[in-house]
C-alpha cells in the first residue's frame, strides 16, 4: 500500500489564533483595520504575522514595525505569542488524528496526518480534503491541505500548490512538482541564497542539473561536491530531493498524547511530623496505585515532591528496577528517603508522580496462604538493595568481546537483557576471581622467560608446585599505545595447594621498558 | 523450642535411629543447611570456592517441584563488603561454574551492616536460588541477634546462604553448619601432569547441628562434589577433640 500523507498548513495561524482568543469574528472589531503580530528584537519591533487588512495596506512578515508603520500610519499592534501558537499546534494535531492513524507536528504553522488507506471512510480522497476543510473552517482557521505520496510532496503542495492538490500514488512526484520554486524543499535560508546564487530556482531545475549533465558525469556529482558536508537535510537539497520523491525515507515524529499518573494531598493543616508524613504519603501510595491499575501500568519512576510552607520544596526521585503497583513496596522505598527532611515550619502539600510508568499487566491477588513464605519478587528485593545501597553497588557482570582478562567481563544493571554475543571460548581455564588491581610480586625464577619457581605475595612466600602456561596475551593494537607490553599468565599452584594466576608483564628485550614485572591477578579455585 | 511432653517422648528405638542418623557423617548431597559459614583465610579463593561448590552440590540434589519449570531460572546473589572485594577480588564471570555465571547478581556493600541487610533481602527474595556472602574478620554488626536474623530467614524462606568469613576468629552464630577451609593439593586432571588439575579443598566442619563433625578432602571437577576421608580415616571414629579443641561454642547448635 503506498503511503499517503496529508500536510494541512494553517497559513494564518498566528492571526486565527489571536482572533479567537480575542473573541473577535473575521473582519470584525480590531480585525476590520490593519492590524500586525509584532516580536521584540534586538533592531526593534518586528512583524511575525499579518492579518488580510494589513497585507492590504503593505505590511509583510518579517519587515520592522517601523518600515510598516511609513506604509501605513495606523496599523495597530498586538504581541505575538510563539510558545502559545505551538501549544495550540501540539492540541491541533492531536485533534487532526480524527482523519488518520497518527499524525505529526510541523512547526510552526502545520500538520502532517497519515492518510493511507483511510481515505474511503470519508469518500475518497477529495471529500476528505473537503471535510478537512470544513472542519478547519467552523474552527475560524485558514488551512491550505494537500494530499502526497511523500510528506516533502505533501508539504510543498500545500503551501505552494493549487487548493486541496492531490498527487497520485503512481505520478512521477519530481515531474508534477518541478515549477514549485526550490523554498518548497523546506531548506535553510542559506542553502537557499546559494541556490539562488547558482540560478536554480525551481524544483525542475534542481532535478534538471541532476539528471541532465549525467551524461557527461557532472550532474550530481558536481552537486553532491557543494553540499557534500551538510548532513542535515534542511541544509542538503539532494537529500531533500530525494525525501520529495520517496528514495530516502524521511522519519516523522508522531504526536502521542500522555498524562502521567499524579496524586496529591493539600493539608489542613501543615504537617511537622514524621509519623504524619508517613501516613500521607501510604495513603498517596494507594492512590497511585488505584490511578496506574486503571491504566494497567506500573511505575517505573516517582517523584515525591514536599510544598513547604515557606515556600521551599523538596523533591524525591525513586527509581524501580521493574515496573511496580505495590503501595507497600512504594512506601517501604520512600522510607529511606525521607530520613532527612527538614519540615521546616511545616509541609502544606503533598504531591506523587509517576513520570514514568510501563505497561504492566493486572494480575490475580495472591489467594494462596502460603504467599507469606514465598517471600518478595526479585524486582523489589533488587529495589530495596539499590534504594539502601546506590545502583552502583547491585550490578551483574556480563560478557564483553576482548581477550584482556580485565576487559572481558563488564558490569550492568541487573536486570537488563544481556547483550548479544558469540559463545565464549571455554579451553581456557580462569581463576574464579579477579583483583580489581593486579598486585606485584616478587619473584625468583630459573631462567628470565620461564616461570617463577618461588614468589613473596603479601609478605608470605609460595613455592610453585605445578605450573600451567604460559598462555600469552597481546596488546589490543586498535586501542593500546604501542609501548603497551604483552603478557604471559601462568596458572600455578602452591606447595600448600592454593591455586593463583599470574603474569609477566613484557618481555626482556622487548624494547618497551625495563625488566619484565610480575603481578598476580587472579585467584584460582 | 516446644518441650516435649512425656506423652511424646521418643521410644527407645527412636533414640537408636536418632542416634545412628547423627552419627552418619557428612558426605556430598546431605542437604539440611539452610545456613553455613565457611572460613578460610584471605589469600587463598578457598573460602568462597568451598562454599559456592557446597551451594552448587546442595542445588543439583535439590528436587524440582513437580509444576516447576525445567529449568531453574532463579538468580544467584553473592554480596560482598568493600573490604573481601580488596582482599579477594570479585567475581570473574569467566571463571565461574556455568551453572551461575548468567545468573549472578552481585552486591558490594561499603559497611558490614549494608551486606548483612542485603543478605538478609536475598534471603527473603523468591526469585533467588541461594545467596553466598562475603564478610571480612569479626564485624560488630554480625552479632549473634544478626546471625539468628539470617538463619531464620533463610529457614522461613527456603532460600540457603553460604557465609564466607574471611581471615575470622570462630565466633557465636546460630550457623547450622560451620566449615573451616584451607586449599589443598589438586589432583591431577588431563594430560598435562605439570597442570593444577581438580580443585580441591581439605575442610573440617567443626560445628554442626544434626552432624558429626569430621574432616575431608573435598574435589569438585565441575559437575559433582566428591569428599574423600580425610587422612585420618583410622582414628575414632567420633572425634570428640575436634568439637572440643574448637572455641566458642554455638548455642543454637545444640
Amino acid at each position: 500500500m503506498p503511503r499517503r500523507i496529508l500536510s494541512i498548513w494553517c497559513a494564518e495561524l498566528p492571526v486565527d489564533r489571536w482572533r479567537l482568543c480575542s473573541g473577535t469574528g473575521r473582519g470584525e472589531g480590531a480585525d476590520a483595520g490593519p492590524l500586525v503580530l509584532i516580536a521584540e528584537t534586538a533592531h526593534g519591533p518586528r512583524i511575525e504575522a499579518v492579518n488580510p487588512a494589513g497585507r492590504a495596506e503593505g505590511a509583510r512578515k518579517g519587515m520592522m514595525l517601523a518600515d510598516a508603520r511609513t506604509l501605513c500610519p495606523r496599523i495597530q499592534t498586538m504581541p505575538s505569542d510563539p510558545a502559545g501558537d505551538l501549544d495550540f499546534l501540539e492540541k491541533l494535531a492531536l485533534w487532526s488524528r480524527q482523519w488518520g492513524p497518527w499524525s505529526a507536528m510541523d512547526a510552526p504553522d502545520g500538520v502532517l496526518v497519515d492518510v493511507t488507506a483511510v481515505a474511503h471512510l470519508f469518500g475518497g480522497e477529495s471529500s476528505l480534503l473537503a471535510d478537512v476543510q470544513a472542519r478547519f473552517a467552523s474552527r475560524g482557521l485558514v488551512a491550505r491541505l494537500a494530499i502526497a505520496p511523500t510528506a516533502g510532496a505533501a508539504w510543498a503542495m500545500s503551501h505552494f500548490g493549487p487548493e486541496r492538490a492531490i498527487l497520485g500514488a503512481g505520478c512521477d512526484v519530481v515531474a508534477r512538482l518541478s515549477d514549485l520554486p526550490v523554498t518548497s524543499l523546506r531548506l535553510d535560508e542559506d542553502v537557499l541564497v546559494v541556490l539562488r546564487r547558482l540560478g536554480l530556482k525551481t524544483i525542475g531545475q534542481l532535478a534538471g542539473v541532476e539528471e541532465g549533465e549525467r551524461q557527461d558525469g557532472a550532474g550530481r556529482d558536481s552537486l553532491h561536491r557543494r553540499f557534500r558536508n551538510r548532513k542535515s537535510p534542511a541544509a542538503n537539497p539532494l537529500v531533500r530531493l530525494d525525501q520529495l520523491a520517496g528514495k530516502v525515507p524521511e522519519p516523522l515524529l508522531p504526536v502521542i498524547p500522555q498524562q502521567m499518573p499524579l496524586v496529591q494531598r493539600r493539608l489542613m493543616e501543615p504537617i511537622r511530623h514524621r509519623a504524619l508524613l508517613d501516613t500521607v504519603v501510604s495513603d498517596l501510595a494507594e492512590d497511585m496505585v488505584r490511578e496506574l491499575e486503571g491504566k494497567a501500568q506500573g511505575a517505573r519512576r516517582l517523584e515525591l515532591g514536599l510544598w513547604r510552607v515557606d515556600g521551599e520544596v523538596i523533591l524525591r526521585v525513586l527509581e524501580l528496577a521493574a515496573a511496580t503497583r505495590d503501595p507497600s513496596h512504594i512506601v517501604r522505598l520512600f522510607a529511606e528517603k525521607l530520613e532527612d527532611i527538614d519540615a521546616g515550619f511545616g509541609i502544606e502539600t503533598v504531591r506523587l508522580r509517576a513520570s514514568w510508568a510501563e505497561p504492566l499487566a493486572l494480575e490475580q491477588a495472591d489467594i494462596e496462604a502460603a504467599a507469606e513464605r514465598h517471600g518478595t519478587s526479585l524486582s523489589a528485593c533488587l529495589d530495596r538493595l539499590t534504594t539502601r545501597l546506590g545502583p552502583k553497588a547491585v550490578r551483574r557482570p556480563v560478557p564483553h568481546g576482548s581477550h584482556i582478562p580485565e576487559r572481558a567481563q563488564r558490569w550492568q544493571a541487573p536486570l537488563d537483557p544481556e547483550p548479544a554475543r558469540q559463545e565464549e571460548m571455554r579451553f581456557h581455564a580462569r581463576p574464579l576471581k579477579l583483583l580489581d588491581r593486579p598486585e606485584a610480586i616478587a619473584v625468583l625464577y630459573a631462567t628470565p622467560d620461564g616461570y617463577p619457581k618461588r614468589f613473596r605475595w603479601r609478605g608470605e612466600v609460595h613455592e610453585v608446585a605445578k605450573v600451567e602456561g604460559p598462555e600469552r596475551v597481546a596488546p589490543e593494537w586498535w586501542r593500546s599505545r604501542s609501548a603497551t607490553r604483552l603478557r604471559d599468565y601462568y596458572r600455578i599452584e602452591d606447595q600448600a595447594g592454593r591455586r593463583y594466576w599470574i603474569y609477566r608483564h613484557g618481555l626482556i628485550g622487548d624494547g618497551r621498558g625495563g625488566a619484565p614485572e610480575w603481578y598476580l591477578q587472579g585467584l584460582c579455585a | 523450642m516446644t518441650m516435649p511432653s512425656h506423652l511424646t517422648l521418643p521410644s527407645a528405638a527412636d533414640l537408636a535411629a536418632v542416634s545412628a542418623s547423627r552419627t552418619a557423617r557428612w558426605r556430598p548431597g546431605l542437604r539440611d543447611a539452610s545456613h553455613s559459614e565457611v572460613f578460610a583465610g584471605s589469600a587463598e579463593c578457598a573460602g568462597a570456592a568451598v562454599a559456592l561448590s557446597l551451594a552448587l552440590d546442595d542445588w543439583r540434589m535439590r528436587e524440582r517441584p513437580e509444576t516447576g519449570e525445567a529449568e531453574d531460572r532463579r538468580a544467584v546473589l553473592w554480596v560482598q563488603t568493600r573490604a573481601a572485594v580488596k582482599l579477594g577480588g570479585r567475581p570473574y564471570r569467566p571463571g565461574l561454574p556455568r551453572e551461575v555465571s548468567h545468573r549472578l547478581i552481585h552486591v558490594i556493600a561499603e559497611k558490614d551492616a549494608d551486606a548483612l541487610f542485603a543478605l538478609e533481602e536475598g534471603l527473603r527474595c523468591r526469585e533467588i536460588a541461594f545467596v553466598m556472602g562475603e564478610v571480612v574478620g569479626n564485624p560488630k554488626a554480625l552479632d549473634f541477634t544478626a546471625s539468628r536474623r539470617l538463619s531464620l530467614a533463610a529457614e522461613r524462606h527456603g532460600v540457603k546462604l553460604w557465609l564466607v568469613r574471611l581471615d575470622a576468629r570462630p565466633d557465636l552464630s546460630s550457623a547450622r553448619l560451620r566449615w573451616r577451609v584451607e586449599a589443598a593439593p589438586s589432583s591431577p586432571h588431563g594430560p598435562n601432569t605439570q597442570a593444577p588439575g581438580t580443585p580441591a579443598w581439605h575442610a573440617t566442619l567443626f560445628r554442626a547441628r544434626a552432624h558429626a563433625p569430621g574432616e575431608w578432602i573435598l574435589t569438585d571437577d565441575g559437575r559433582a562434589l566428591s569428599a574423600a576421608r580425610s587422612r585420618d580415616e583410622n582414628a575414632a571414629p567420633y572425634p570428640v577433640d575436634l568439637v572440643r579443641r574448637t572455641p566458642g561454642r554455638s548455642l543454637a547448635a545444640v
